[in-house]
């Protein structure tokens, strides 16, 4: 069972190719070791997860390869850092951990990274095609490139994702394997509450399907045909977060899924679960610890990152009366120049809105310390602010977030 | 006192050797040991408290995020990891995370696999070494 190696592959160990990528190929080849793989496969793109600041050992690593002379061998994005680069403005958080933020967030752009700092990377130009090889961090960017446009990546994680960047090079095994790409677990909606629209149902099938699927994959029967892209990206986000889903279909609507038995690869599912309007309304409750009419101290939207399709559906909403609490709305620097192009920067502002962009309100110290509790629209969020931030939460549809900011206070329409 | 010796698979080089800390439960690194200190801080853990520094840690398994391998590292950049790490399932956020250390800052945490039927005669060691070296790995525990 040993690992096979290319030639091009003991190149890249025997440093024909550089210190750098002969350094990330020696930890490629451990971990390839580890995970039982025979041989590498190309990958033609890469997403590094790697510019959120943790501690010392990371920003020491990309040094590191930088130093040794490394360079990425394939286009390779960046999921978001520590700190908003073009709002630096908005950091509240320790001098140090700041300026180390944005140092590893540079380090990696000298290493041949491209600045997108998202982590919703397949809404740039820089979206993988159907059946590409690719080696992606950021759990809801690999569950969207998997299920939603049919791209092949594992969960790959700190360091590796870049070692594959570096080496243009992954492990063959797991999701980048047809035969490992079959649903495992059937999940029907039998019922969805009446009142509610295709983004509440997608998180709470997402919430619900990551803590119930293990590690089997789904296929999801009985979701409106209508659902679009972001309400998927909401689904694999919240799957993402509740558990370690990597890849689901959606039949009808995936593109690995246009039937349930071409989903399932022909094999009778392990697990079959069945959902009803009310266990969904039990999942969307388990998001929020905040009774309705809590006060608030924060709306944060756009986690994974806000689309412009996302701000054309916020735009009219935020007709009327300006918000009592501040609205923070997370997006890529590609989408904030597309929000300048089209002239919405001013009137959002206007309106109470905090664009924040390369980073996250999750991830950063963007926030007033003790403002109070969070609303969102993101299973991820409510899921994560918590823990990370030490606050309460609401969880809500868009509309509600709205409404909510409006009032200062948890309101449901 | 006795020594015993038992086989193992390398998965990282090294040789260490410590008192054992065996889990009960699997731990995700990320955002449940404290690398500026090695204690466990996953509230819900039943070892909550207990301290992974200097230690031969006896996982079966791995868990949680793939930031754990960054935070392996740093704890054991900062001395606070452990001295070695058995197993009894393959986990690559752990052998990154060890082998990034070793790379990084020469600092060895071998990591090895052991065998199931031996796991319970290990964790009643008072103490382990393990050397584990390129052409497989060995494990001697003073009983």
């Amino acid at each position: 069972m040993a690992l096979d190696l290319s030639q091009f592959d003991r190149e890249l160990l025997g440093g024909v190719h550089g210190a750098g990528s002969a350094f990330a190929m020696r930890l490629l080849v451990r971990f390839a070791e580890a995970v039982d793989a025979r041989a590498f496969i190309n990958i033609e793109a890469a997403h590094v997860d790697g510019c959120l600041y943790h501690g010392r050992a990371s920003l020491d690593f990309a040094e590191q390869m930088i130093e040794l002379g490394g360079r990425v061998r394939v286009p390779t994005t960046l999921n978001v850092g520590s700190v908003d680069l073009i709002h630096p403005e908005l950091f509240r958080g320790a001098k140090e951990h700041a300026k180390n933020g944005a140092r590893l967030m540079r380090a990696h752009v000298e290493l041949g990274c491209a600045p997108t700092f998202t982590c919703a990377p397949y809404q740039t130009a820089y979206r993988p095609r159907f059946g590409a090889q690719i080696a992606w961090g950021e759990s809801n960017a690999i569950v969207f490139a998997n299920s939603v446009i049919g791209a092949r990546t594992n969960r790959y994680g700190d360091f590796i994702d870049l070692c594959c960047a570096m080496t243009g090079r992954a492990p063959a095994y797991g999701l980048h394997l047809t035969e490992n790409r079959a649903a495992r677990a059937l999940v029907e909606i039998v019922s969805v509450p009446e009142d509610w629209d295709n983004e509440r149902l997608a998180v709470a099938v997402g919430h619900t399907i990551g803590r119930s699927c293990g590690g089997l994959i789904p296929a999801i029967v009985g979701l409106a045909g209508a659902m679009s892209e972001d309400d998927l990206k909401a689904l694999g986000a919240a799957a993402a977060s509740s558990g370690a889903v990597a890849l689901f279909h959606v039949v009808g609507r995936t593109p690995e899924a246009p039937d349930l038995e071409t989903a399932c690869g022909g094999l009778t599912p392990e697990l079959c679960l069945e959902l009803t309007a009310e266990d969904l309304r039990e999942a969307a409750r388990t998001l929020s610890n905040l009774a309705d009419g809590a006060p608030l101290g924060v709306v944060s939207l756009g986690t994974p990152h806000f689309s412009i399709a996302e701000f054309a559906r916020l735009m009219p909403l935020l007709d009327g009366p300006r918000p009592l609490t501040d609205i923070f709305v997370n997006c890529s620097r590609a989408t904030l120049d597309e929000l300048r192009k089209r002239s919405w920067e001013a009137p959002l502002r206007a309106a109470g809105v905090t664009l924040v962009a390369d980073t996250c309100v999750y991830v950063s110290a963007l926030i007033k310390p003790g403002v109070g509790a969070i609303m969102t629209n993101s299973g991820k969020c409510a899921y994560y602010a918590p823990g990370n931030l030490g606050v309460e939460v609401a969880y809500g549809s868009l509309a509600d977030c709205v409404a909510s900011a409006r009032a200062g206070k948890v309101v449901r329409l | 006192m006795t020594a015993q010796t038992f086989g193992a698979v390398t998965l990282v080089l090294g040789v260490a050797s410590g008192p054992i800390l065996r889990l009960d439960e699997p731990l995700s690194f990320w955002g449940g040991l404290d690398s500026a200190t090695g204690t466990i801080t996953d509230r819900l853990h039943p070892q909550r408290g207990a301290c992974v520094a200097g230690r031969i840690l006896m996982m079966p398994t791995g868990r949680g995020s793939s930031s754990g391998s960054a935070t392996l590292a740093e704890a054991l950049r900062l001395g606070n990891g452990p001295a070695a790490i058995l197993m009894l399932e393959r986990d690559a956020i752990v052998v990154v995370g060890a082998m990034v250390a070793a790379e990084l800052y020469g600092l060895a945490c071998p990591v090895a696999l052991a065998n199931c039927q031996d796991w319970e005669a290990l964790a009643a060691a008072a103490s382990l070494t393990l050397e584990a070296g390129p052409e497989g790995a060995a494990i001697s525990a003073d009983l």
